[in-house]
This record gives C-alpha cells, sequence and structure tokens, in this order.
C-alpha cells in the first residue's frame, strides 16, 4: 500500500472496486454535501468529487471532500490544471494530503468556454499527465516539480481519466499508456454505452499488458431520459451513445424510461465486468445520487468492504 | 533583442544521426536578430550528412519559399530530413508544404513582435522559446491547441474536430496523421514534460 486510500485497499485485495461521484453546490451550503454524502455512503468505496465540472463555478473539490470526510467518505479530489498553474496546483497537493485526502484524479480539465464564465483566461501551465507525473514525484521522490525537495511527501493514490471514445481511436491506448508511466496508479473512464468499443479499446490494453500495471475503472452512469441520451450523443464532446441505447429508452412507456435507464446501467456493468483487465466500476450518477445504491444493489457489488477508519 | 536562438547539438543530433540532410536558412529577420556565426557553426559540424543548402529571406513567406522548393527539388528528393533554421513560423511553412518530408527546426523562437504579419500567413508561432515541432510533426500545439497540450490529443477531439468549437481543426488529430504519414508515430509515446515558460521574453 503506497497510500491509506480505501480505493486502494480494495483493489489491492482484488475486490471489483465501486466509485461514486460528488458534484459540489453553486452555492456555499455545505448541507447538499453532507445529503449526497449520506447516500452514497456504504454503498461506493470513494467518492469523486468535481473540480468545477464543465467550467462551471462550484464549491472547491477539496473544501466539499473535507465536508464529505466527516460523513465517512473516502474521497477523490479532482484537480484540473484549467484553472490553476504548477505553484498553485502543487499548494493544493500538499494541502489535500495534509487534511487527509487519500485519492486525487488529475485532469486537464473541461474548457473554460463551457462553463459560465466563458470570458476568462484559462491556464493550462501543465496538462493531466504532467500533474500525474508532478504529484507521482512529490510523493515517491519528495520533489516539487522544480526538484526542490520537502520533509513530509503528500501521500495519494493518483488517478487519471481516460476516454475510449474519443479521436483518434488508435492513439487512445497509447494516451493511457503514457498516463500510466507518468505515475497513474488507477484510471477511471469515460461514461461507456457502447460497450463493444471499449472491449476494442480493453484489448489494445492487454495486448500491451497495461490493465496489469493500473487499475481501471469503468465509467458507467444511468441516463433519465431520451432528451438526456440524444443531448449526450449530439452535444458532448468525446461521448459514444449508440442508436441501440436511445432506441432501448424509445421502446418502453415515457414513465418508464428512467427505470429502463437504471435497468440500461446495470446491464452494461455486468457487461464490463466480464472484461479481463477492468478492476471496478466509476458510477456517476450525477444529480440523480439515490439512485446509487439500487444500481450497485442490482449489479450484485454489495455489501461493500467496510471502510478504513 | 534575440529573435532566434541555436538549439543545443545535443537536442538534435539523435534526431538526425546517420541521415542525409537538406538545411533551409531564413535571412529575413536578421536584423533583430538572427545568430548567423552560431548557425554556421552549427551547420560545419553536420559535414558530410549535408546533400544541399538554401539561403533565402523570409521562409515564412509560402509562395516565395514554394518556389525555392521547386528550385531545389532534387536536392530535397535527396535528403531524408529537412533542417529549419528559422521562427517557428517558417519551419510550419516549410513542414506544411513538404508533406511527405520530416522537417525538424534547429532554432527555438524567443521574439517576433511586429515581424510575425510581415507576409501573411496562416501559421503562429507563440515565441514559447522552446520548440516543439520537432516532436509534433511540424505542427504547433503551443500555438493551436485550445488547451496549448504537449500530450495531446484530449479526450475532446471528435471527427477531426477541437471541442470547443466545431470550426478549430484539433491540431492533434493533425499531428497523428502527420506523424502517421512519416512512418513516426512511436515519437506519440514520448512524454512531453512541463514546459520551462520562463525562456521567452515575452510569456
Amino acid at each position: 500500500m503506497k497510500t491509506r486510500s480505501n480505493l486502494e485497499r480494495v483493489l489491492e485485495a482484488g475486490q471489483f472496486a465501486v466509485t461514486g461521484e460528488l458534484g459540489p453546490p453553486q452555492s456555499a451550503d455545505s448541507q447538499v454535501i453532507r445529503r449526497k454524502a449520506k447516500i452514497l455512503g456504504g454503498h461506493v468505496d470513494a467518492v469523486n468529487v468535481t473540480d468545477g465540472q464543465t467550467a462551471v463555478v462550484r464549491m472547491a473539490s477539496w473544501a466539499a471532500s473535507l465536508i464529505g470526510k466527516e460523513e465517512g467518505l473516502d474521497h477523490i479530489v479532482q484537480m484540473t490544471c484549467r484553472d490553476r498553474n504548477r505553484i498553485a496546483l502543487q499548494m493544493d497537493v500538499l494541502g489535500i494530503a495534509a487534511l487527509g485526502i487519500n485519492n486525487i484524479l488529475c485532469l486537464t480539465g473541461d474548457h473554460q468556454k463551457f462553463g459560465n464564465h466563458p470570458m476568462a483566461r484559462g491556464v493550462y501551465d501543465v496538462d493531466s499527465i504532467q500533474l500525474v507525473n508532478i504529484v507521482r514525484d512529490m510523493r515517491d521522490e519528495k520533489k516539487f516539480q522544480c526538484g526542490d525537495e520537502m520533509a513530509v511527501e503528500p501521500c495519494l493514490f493518483i488517478g487519471a481519466a481516460a476516454n475510449p471514445f474519443a479521436d483518434p481511436f488508435e492513439f487512445r491506448v497509447t494516451r493511457l499508456a503514457k498516463k500510466i508511466a507518468a505515475g497513474a496508479d488507477f484510471i477511471q473512464t469515460q461514461i461507456i454505452y457502447n460497450v463493444d468499443k471499449f472491449a476494442e479499446w480493453m484489448e489494445g490494453v492487454r495486448d500491451r499488458g497495461l490493465h496489469e500495471r493500473v487499475k481501471i475503472l469503468a465509467g458507467v452512469a444511468p441516463i433519465k431520459s431520451v432528451g438526456a441520451a440524444r443531448y449526450m450523443k449530439a452535444r458532448v464532446p468525446g461521448m459514444d451513445v449508440p442508436d441501440s441505447v436511445i432506441a432501448r429508452l424509445q421502446g418502453v412507456p415515457k414513465d418508464q424510461v428512467s427505470r429502463e435507464g437504471i435497468k440500461l446501467c446495470v446491464d452494461i456493468i455486468s457487461q464490463v465486468r466480464e472484461i479481463e483487465g477492468v478492476a471496478g466500476i466509476h458510477l456517476m450518477a450525477i444529480e440523480w445520487e439515490e439512485v446509487v445504491p439500487e444500481i450497485v444493489g442490482a449489479a450484485g457489488l454489495l455489501p461493500r468492504p467496510s471502510p478504513l477508519t | 533583442m534575440l529573435a532566434v536562438q541555436i538549439k543545443a547539438e545535443q537536442e538534435i543530433a539523435p534526431l538526425i544521426s546517420s541521415k542525409k540532410l537538406f538545411i533551409f536558412e531564413c535571412l529575413g529577420c536578421r536584423d533583430v536578430y538572427y545568430p548567423v556565426e552560431e548557425a554556421e557553426q552549427f551547420i560545419a559540424g553536420l559535414k558530410e550528412g549535408v546533400v544541399g543548402k538554401a539561403s533565402l529571406d523570409y521562409l515564412c513567406h509560402r509562395e516565395f519559399t514554394h518556389e525555392y522548393i521547386k528550385a531545389y527539388a532534387s536536392e530535397i528528393e535527396k535528403a531524408q530530413v529537412i533542417l529549419v533554421f528559422s521562427c517557428g513560423v517558417g519551419a510550419q511553412v516549410v513542414s506544411s508544404l513538404l508533406e511527405d518530408k520530416i522537417v525538424y527546426t534547429c532554432c527555438d523562437t524567443l521574439y517576433l513582435n511586429g515581424f510575425q504579419g510581415l507576409t501573411v500567413q496562416e501559421f503562429d508561432c507563440d515565441q514559447c522559446g522552446e520548440c516543439y515541432l520537432n516532436y509534433t510533426g511540424g505542427l504547433c500545439p503551443i500555438a493551436r491547441c485550445s488547451k496549448h497540450l504537449l500530450n495531446g490529443p484530449c479526450g475532446g477531439s471528435q471527427d477531426g474536430k477541437c471541442e470547443v468549437d466545431p470550426d478549430i481543426p484539433c491540431v492533434w488529430q493533425q499531428i497523428v496523421d502527420r506523424l502517421a504519414k512519416l512512418g513516426q508515430l512511436d515519437t506519440l509515446e514520448r512524454l512531453g514534460t512541463a514546459k520551462n515558460w520562463n525562456v521567452s521574453p515575452v510569456s
């Protein structure tokens, strides 16, 4: 064990891991986080807290994680390179580790153009792969990016994202390899609706033996409505929603679409679980946290191993 | 103010070892200035690998450079690698005109203020002082990727377009295509480490 991360412990034990996701509020309301944390607690091994997802101003990931931690969750602080240069990023890495956060997910970040402050200046001093590398050197070498040494290193389980559905497809395995070389311990993928394409990517991953060097959590998410599916297909960059998914949701009466969306999610979980090299799932039920216990239960993934205290 | 500086020999040497070389040297901005002597020393050190050399003013001028490429066609044909001594714009122009050739720049661009608009052109150089074109098939991710990624393409590249705007081509898709064409896809495995932004006097 490199860290005190519950997620690392579950993965190292060879158990099929489940991570969830919590989006902080667009306000200073701590109760929103406590309410979501209570729903997720006991049903997942760790919970990602997003860092200004879609470039919308929300409560800071580290702050929301601290509140969720009080509710007993092991958090994965998401950290994007959009808003902070390497000086600020490293300061936050030290801070979250000192506050008892055990996991970090290093992301480049959604472009500021998509958010509620499109007039903002993006930073992108470093990218996600470089951030992984920086955090790994801080933890394992006790060194800052500039080479200076530190007395107490941040013990963080280091994650990165992978999108098997973006172009060019042939490069997607290479990009994963780079993230592993940079120091990623675990990977969470883009939401999977096209299981065949994900399986093809995993084949490329296994061909290079990458699944033995990193823990891969397959991203899944329930769809609430036909409109949401269509929106993701047409509008969300890097999302692959096959027509068959939309047809399946259209094939049930309107008042049952969300139920079908939950069933579809459970089906996808059981399909990706069969793929060699998949070490767990990352369940993203954003603003629909209440269905997480049902999905995890229906997928046969309860009870979760009791968390580290 | 130095417009460009010559890259360290050890950065270029592994890229060109035992290759036949053709050299483009741009003297257009020599007054602001171009380190002529250093460049000549560097070129002299290449010795027998050089099959030809063209010195011209304003390599950034596409049509003009195209004429030179035609004039030196037979030497260029013989060369496996084209070496460019110019700012980042000139290197990108040459690279775009010689799509089947490996084009490397031997310069880091520091300062182009007032010169970039000298001729109308489709390429930009951010004068970042640490030219990355040798690892990206001659296409600049600093100037043309919306997130200035050195390890792209990101997860938002789809159908050759940048996620930020359908009118913006994904330069990293273009880089992958170019490297594939040149048989250099292994270059994509290279880890682009955190960049030194402290080199350029303008950033």
